[in-house]
């Protein structure tokens, strides 16, 4: 199927993933993905971050989980999409989003043998560039777990037998009940920048995962994370990390925002050190996104939610904030300038907030209330850069040369 | 034989009448999907179920086996039955 859309003129090659990250002052431009629970919107970035073009719907109508740039082409987009109704898929575009063609192969789970209950792929929600050495590479995180490959750019999908078939998937995943209302993920698929076969992903629920053999096998890495009270921690399939993310600038260092609070782990470590106990105790350590900084380890970003009573899971108080630590947790600072100081009720998923690679860096997050924002100066002051949109899904941010 | 598309799958066929052979209703989707690619997996899914909310009608009857068997002259029809907003 291809989808035309207005060219988005003046693009180029982006720089390559290793290149060092533009200094303050660079021109770098960037570009905003919004994946929507009805659609994909692009935002392109003038030289200053101050005013943006909006470049879209695309797939209006559509549920978009995901929309992912290749930092090693610097032009390949990956849209992972479903409608209410019509099974999932993935698209792709070379052209910025002008025209867009589907996979041959979406993510499926392998046809059960006959007379066995056979999984069934209901959405694509998450997708990874693979390793620099490995141009061509895509990851896939599905609902429920799944994790599949592509080695063609996303045109052909496989299933990444090691986990989908691997005889601990029942234990460590649970039933389809037991995940987010709209079905378990596996999300944060995350590779080593150093070795294509060093892997790590995070389900919901399920724990935290790593593989060094490229995915034939796959070690819980748990310790240190708690649960909900009552629940046993060394039960894997009682964990619920809501994001992981690696820090650029020391990939032996992790951060992860968890159903239960905010964790670091610095490698070859395996215990988890909940940093969230640092934060004010009446805001708590509860949220979906975590964000790090592209070449500093020790500042971090988050965006508390209201994890008490009933959980509702929007801005504690009704008043916004994102929180940053800039020496890997032990403090964390406030920033809310920008935002409304009173009956804000957001809540930012998981995949909604990202940082570009500028200096300083920027910042962006969407909400399920459908609203955009944006800093250009690492987090201390935030604009609203669109609003009245679907609800947001995703947020990434790359930067164009 | 006759083949009614939803507006849903209209960005494969781009018609919502097209024409499509198989003996079973099994045999039709592939056939579909051979001539729209990708079409076969928004409705059925890799354990070779019938989506959520996807129907199918064989001359008016709606119809939950795929391997039920087609006449040349019968008129398949495939129904998006939407809900929600």
């Amino acid at each position: 199927m291809d989808v035309t859309r207005k060219l988005a003129a003046g693009l180029k090659k982006r720089k390559a993933a290793t290149e060092r990250a533009p200094r303050r002052g660079a021109q770098g431009r960037v570009l905003v993905l919004v994946a929507t629970r009805k659609g994909a919107w692009l935002y392109h970035g003038d030289a200053r971050r101050r005013t943006w073009r909006v470049d879209g719907p695309h797939f209006l109508g559509h549920i978009i989980s995901h929309v992912v740039l290749d930092p090693r082409d610097g032009r390949t987009l990956l849209a992972a999409a479903k409608t209410g109704h019509l099974g999932p898929t993935v698209f792709r575009s070379m052209d910025f989003g002008r025209t867009w063609k589907e996979a041959a192969r979406p993510p499926a789970f392998a046809k059960a043998p006959e007379g066995e209950k056979g999984r069934v792929v209901d959405h694509t929600f998450w997708l990874t560039p693979g390793h620099a050495s490995e141009p061509k590479a895509w990851y896939a995180g599905t609902s429920p777990q799944g994790l599949f490959r592509s080695e063609d750019g996303g045109v052909n999908w496989e299933p990444v037998s090691g986990l989908n078939d691997h005889p601990r998937y029942r234990a460590w995943m649970g039933g389809e009940q037991d995940g987010t209302p709209d079905g378990p993920k596996l999300h944060s698929v995350i590779v080593d920048p150093r070795d294509a076969a060093h892997l790590y992903m995070a389900m919901s629920s399920g724990g935290v995962h790593e593989s060094t053999d490229a995915g034939r096998s796959w070690a819980p890495l748990v310790r240190g994370m708690e649960v909900v009270e009552g629940f046993d921690p060394a039960n894997v399939g009682f964990h619920d990390p809501h994001c992981v993310r690696l820090c650029p600038s020391n990939p032996d260092r992790l951060y992860q925002q968890n159903h239960c609070g905010i964790y670091r782990l610095d490698r070859p470590s395996s215990e988890w050190t909940r940093i969230g106990r640092n934060m004010p105790r009446r805001v708590g350590d509860i949220g979906f996104p975590m964000a790090v900084h592209p070449r500093d380890e020790d500042t971090a970003w988050v965006f508390p939610m209201d994890g008490t009573t009933v959980w509702p899971r929007t801005s504690p108080g009704g008043m916004p904030s994102v929180y940053v630590t800039r020496n890997g947790g032990k403090r964390w600072q406030r920033l809310a300038s920008g935002f409304p100081e009173s009956q804000a009720w957001w809540t930012v998923k998981r995949q909604a907030m990202c940082v570009d690679t500028l200096d300083p860096v920027g910042l962006y997050f969407g909400t399920t209330s459908g609203e955009l924002w944006g800093s250009r100066d690492e987090g201390e002051r935030w604009t609203c850069l669109a609003r009245n949109l679907p609800e947001i899904y995703a947020v990434e941010a790359v930067e164009l040369a | 034989m006759k083949v009614l598309i939803p507006s849903p799958l209209l960005s494969y066929t781009r018609r919502s009448e097209v024409e499509a052979e198989g003996g079973t209703l099994s045999e039709v989707l592939a056939d579909l999907d051979r001539r729209y690619p990708g079409l076969r997996f928004r409705v059925v899914n890799e354990q070779d179920q019938m989506r959520p909310h996807m129907r199918f009608f064989v001359n008016g009857e709606q119809v939950f086996d795929l391997e039920r068997a087609l006449r040349p002259t019968d008129a398949v029809q495939l129904v998006q039955a939407l809900s929600g907003g």
